[in-house]
């Protein structure tokens, strides 16, 4: 790296991290950068918990009777872990954890346009985690993380409604976010950052955000009626009180599909910022990749009944739904193709970002590819409920927003912290984690075309070489996330301090300190250059908060 | 792969083999080109910036067109593949099917009962049509790539050939609580010869459609539904016949009575009232089984011998699905 352009200070300088030291500083914050924080260790808390789900589960499944638990444990296992991870860890996790401290910082602005709300929307997440985690430790639920009736209305004898209620609640914080972020990218970008200057990650939170809005309401009805039907019996979905188990599966997921987007739309912003900074170049056909989120987005809403191809629903309305989740799997092609050719004639280096960013590419690939295995009407009448289901979408949820989320955290580690984590060490957890996936993932494809239905606590025999692999991977797997576990908790105090711009990037974050100042900005920028214009680091103006850092470290 | 024993099963394996191969395909084209550039063009001096490339629209149009034309012949394909699934073959040999937690029970056409073994024969269509007593079940042979769900306050039907004799893994595809996992069963499958010896090998009871008449004297149904029906002097429809017709509606509307519209008819009598009949039925909700119901259906069904095996066609199960029971207008 070069020298610093800015002439040093002498008094220490001010960052959203010194800015107030008490707690109370940090559970009464309006800063965007610090609501970040909390969500970054709340969801965090989150997955170590839906992790520990996952670890019972494929230990059990070592061996093809009932061992390790009992089967209404793991039943309760399989449910805690789904509703964890997906409510509270892959829902939250890019747009509550990097869209709060990125977004404002990228379209230059100080806060986001609501920072009370944002805030309040911090505590009802935890008020919903809190429902959940109480129905956890009261005894769990056992309904699958998708609540079927009348299994869940009239028949399981878990924490329904407790649980229930704490994804309703959660799910408000998930509207207040969207809200906040599409009235923070209209209202409040700085002079000169027209739409098409945004940085692609604000054009996905964007679409993300009408998600959120436009469908968590429909999951919080469905939920509430769910409730009803057990405690007053109202008889929307009971048969013999007039009403249609298949109803709520609409409800469900005219929810929950476009949720799966809401998981993943974040994840390819991550995408394009960290391919265009490792390769040096703009993203190819940058209005495609823009749009093409909008259009995931829409299209989204209209093919939930691929999830119902054996309900007993009309097979014309099973070939609608086919024909639409075909025509919503085109954008995320276009995605990929545009992030391929965007590597042409790059200047690409290996860094830890980047290796998570093409392990994205190559699993969402296949995760995007199996998922139209699945949407062909006659092939997923055999591996709907399957392995194959569950394997297509660990594919989706792991390999890709997980990795997504990897990469956002090693890419925008040291702006958050102000340090560098060791490159060596990351590079390696990118690999394990790499392969730990594919060897717990890759057998449960096949295990689903040989016909083991997913949610079985016991299996035949003939299933059980396929689940030893898969645990196996999953251990490996295990591995991969404590690496980073530790070796950027050790960056927080030993990692070397990070210049404002480690990797000669060109968003408005990396125009500010590492950390930033409080404020973002010391002055409002004025933005004359487009997204992913590379030029050489002197030329960069640094608008940040006062000294920039020890300038003779190197980010590379 | 899983053994091919349906005549379904080869055409779901066709279409699997085909998109595996378009799946490579593009797996391998892409991360091909993912490390060729990643190698080619890795960075050589720590400032180096590449010349900038914006897009190419005749680019974007290729990846565009090309995907969305791969994807509709699979779409196509996929479509095609779900009819031979779900349109279920009119001369079919009838087995009823009950789910409830954790067990499934069967019941042949000549009477004979089983719970979780299905004896069937080969070379034969066996169409099933199914029910619920509890939650959602779905039933599925992965050797024969089929799966249809049992749904409650419903039927749903399915239909298979099996190919080769042998024994089948028949597994629950539906979380359906505690001891999902064990609600699995076999599917024998015997050449037709050993299929009669295995009937008359089970002393067979009286069939569906015959314990269905006893039923229908024993609730008293004999005494408003006489044949002739209102010009008989009787005070509900005659049933003689009816089943698979159009039924003239109080209303103008007409229904198809197939076995939902029967289910429900007894079940909620007043949902729909025959033209020229008054809705003075008592519902029979909680008074029969879901296998006695089934019987009543199969004697029901026996007096219209002409249409007796009509099936309830895919357009009239979309129907049922989208005007549940109970549902009034
Ligand atoms: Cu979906
Ligand atoms: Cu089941």
């Amino acid at each position: 790296m070069s020298t610093a352009v800015i002439p040093v200070e002498a008094k220490p300088r001010t960052t959203y991290l010194n800015a107030g030291q008490t707690l109370k500083s940090w559970l009464l914050t309006l800063d965007h950068k610090r609501i970040g924080i909390l969500y970054l260790i709340s969801v965090t808390f989150f997955f170590l918990v839906g992790g520990i789900y996952a670890t019972l589960i494929r230990l059990e499944l070592l061996t093809p009777q009932g061992d390790l638990v009992s089967a209404q444990t793991y039943n309760k296992l399989f449910t805690q872990h789904g509703i964890t991870m997906v409510f509270f860890f892959l829902i939250p996790s890019i747009p509550a954890v990097f869209g709060n401290f990125l977004l404002p910082i990228m379209i230059g602005a100080k806060d986001v346009a609501f920072p009370r709300l944002n805030l309040l929307s911090w505590y009802v997440f935890m008020t919903g985690a809190l429902f959940a985690s109480y129905a956890m430790f009261a005894g769990g639920v056992d309904t699958g993380w998708t609540f079927y009736p009348p299994y869940s209305t009239n028949y399981a004898n878990t924490y329904v409604i407790a649980t229930g209620l704490g994804i309703f609640i959660a799910g408000f914080s998930s509207i207040l976010t969207g809200l906040n972020f599409i009235v923070t990218i209209h209202t409040m970008r700085a002079p000169g950052m027209t739409w098409f200057r945004l940085p692609l990650f604000v054009w996905a939170q964007y679409a993300t955000s009408l998600i959120q809005i436009l469908g968590t309401p429909v999951l919080a009805i469905t939920l509430l009626l769910v409730a009803l039907e057990r405690t007053v019996g109202i008889g929307i979905f009971d048969p013999r009180l007039g009403g249609d188990p298949v109803l709520f599966q609409h409800l469900f997921w005219f929810y929950s599909h476009p949720a799966v987007y809401i998981m993943v739309l974040p994840s390819m912003g991550v995408v394009s910022e960290i391919i265009a900074t490792f390769s040096r170049k703009p993203i190819f056909g940058y209005k495609f990749v823009a749009f093409s989120s909008l259009a995931i987005a829409i299209v989204g809403f209209l093919v939930w009944g691929h999830h119902l191809f054996t309900s007993s629903q009309s097979v014309y309305a099973g070939m609608l739904f086919s024909l639409l989740s075909y025509a919503v799997a085109i954008p995320s092609a276009i995605k990929v193709f545009n992030w391929t050719a965007t590597l042409y004639r790059g200047s690409i280096s290996y860094d830890a970002p980047m290796l998570y960013a093409l392990g994205f590419i190559g699993l969402f690939l296949i995760g995007g590819l199996t998922g139209l295995f699945l949407a062909a009407l006659g092939l997923d009448v055999h591996v709907h409920d399957t392995y194959f289901v569950v394997a297509h979408f660990h594919y989706i949820m792991v390999g890709g927003a997980l990795l997504a989320y990897l990469g956002a955290m090693h890419y925008w580690w040291p702006k958050m912290t102000g340090r560098l984590y060791p490159e060596g060490w990351a590079r390696f957890a990118a690999l394990v984690v790499f392969v730990g996936f594919n060897l717990t993932f890759f057998p449960q494809f096949i295990l689903g075309y040989l016909g083991m239905p997913r949610r079985y606590y016991t299996y035949a025999p003939e299933f059980q070489l396929l689940h030893v692999l898969s645990t196996a991977g999953a251990s490996i797997l295990a591995v991969g996330f404590i690496l980073p576990a530790i070796y950027l908790l050790w960056s927080l105090k030993k990692g070397p301090i990070a210049p404002a711009d480690p990797w000669l990037a060109t968003g408005l974050e990396w125009r500010t300190s590492s950390p930033p100042p409080p404020e973002n900005f010391e002055r409002t920028p004025i933005v004359t250059w487009n997204a992913y214009e590379f030029r050489p680091q002197e030329e960069a103006e640094v608008i940040g908060g006062g000294k920039p850092d020890a300038s003779s470290l190197t980010g590379e | 792969m899983p053994e091919q024993a349906s005549t379904i099963a080869q055409q779901v394996d066709a279409l699997f083999y085909y998109w595996l191969g378009i799946t490579l395909f593009f797996t391998v084209l892409i991360v091909a080109a993912i490390i060729l550039f990643v190698v080619k063009y890795r960075r050589r001096a720590p400032g180096e910036i590449p010349r900038p490339i914006f897009g190419s629209m005749k680019l974007e149009t290729i990846w565009i067109v090309i995907p969305f034309l791969i994807a509709m012949s699979l779409f196509v394909w996929g479509a095609k593949v779900y009819f031979a699934q779900y349109r279920i073959p009119k001369d079919a040999l009838d087995i009823y099917v009950v789910g409830k937690q954790w067990m499934w029970k069967m019941q042949h056409p000549t009477g004979q009962r089983e719970i979780n073994e299905l004896h069937v024969p080969m070379g034969r269509k066996i169409r099933l049509t199914m029910t619920t007593e509890d939650v959602i079940h779905s039933f599925y042979i992965p050797d024969f790539r089929v799966k249809m769900d049992v749904v409650p306050g419903r039927y749903t039907q399915m239909w298979f050939e099996a190919t080769k004799p042998g024994r089948y893994h028949l597994f629950c595809a539906e979380y359906c609580g505690m001891n999902h996992s064990r609600m699995t069963g076999t599917v024998i499958v015997m050449r037709p010869d050993e299929y009669q010896a295995w009937l008359s090998g089970n002393t067979s009871q009286l069939s569906p459609a015959q314990q269905g008449e006893q039923l229908f004297q024993t609730l008293g149904c004999t005494t408003c539904h006489l044949n002739g029906g209102r010009d008989a002097g009787g005070r509900g429809p005659q049933l003689a016949g009816i089943f698979g017709k159009p039924v003239q509606l109080e209303g103008g509307q007409t229904v198809v009575a197939d076995e939902n519209y029967l289910r429900e008819s007894i079940l909620n009598p007043s949902a729909k009232i025959v033209a020229g009949y008054s809705a003075i039925m008592p519902t029979y909700q909680g008074q029969v089984s879901e296998e006695q119901l089934l019987q009543l259906i199969a004697y029901i069904k026996s007096l219209s011998p002409q249409s007796g095996n009509a099936a309830m066609t895919s357009a009239n199960a979309a129907q049922a699905a989208s005007s549940p029971n109970g549902q009034r207008r």
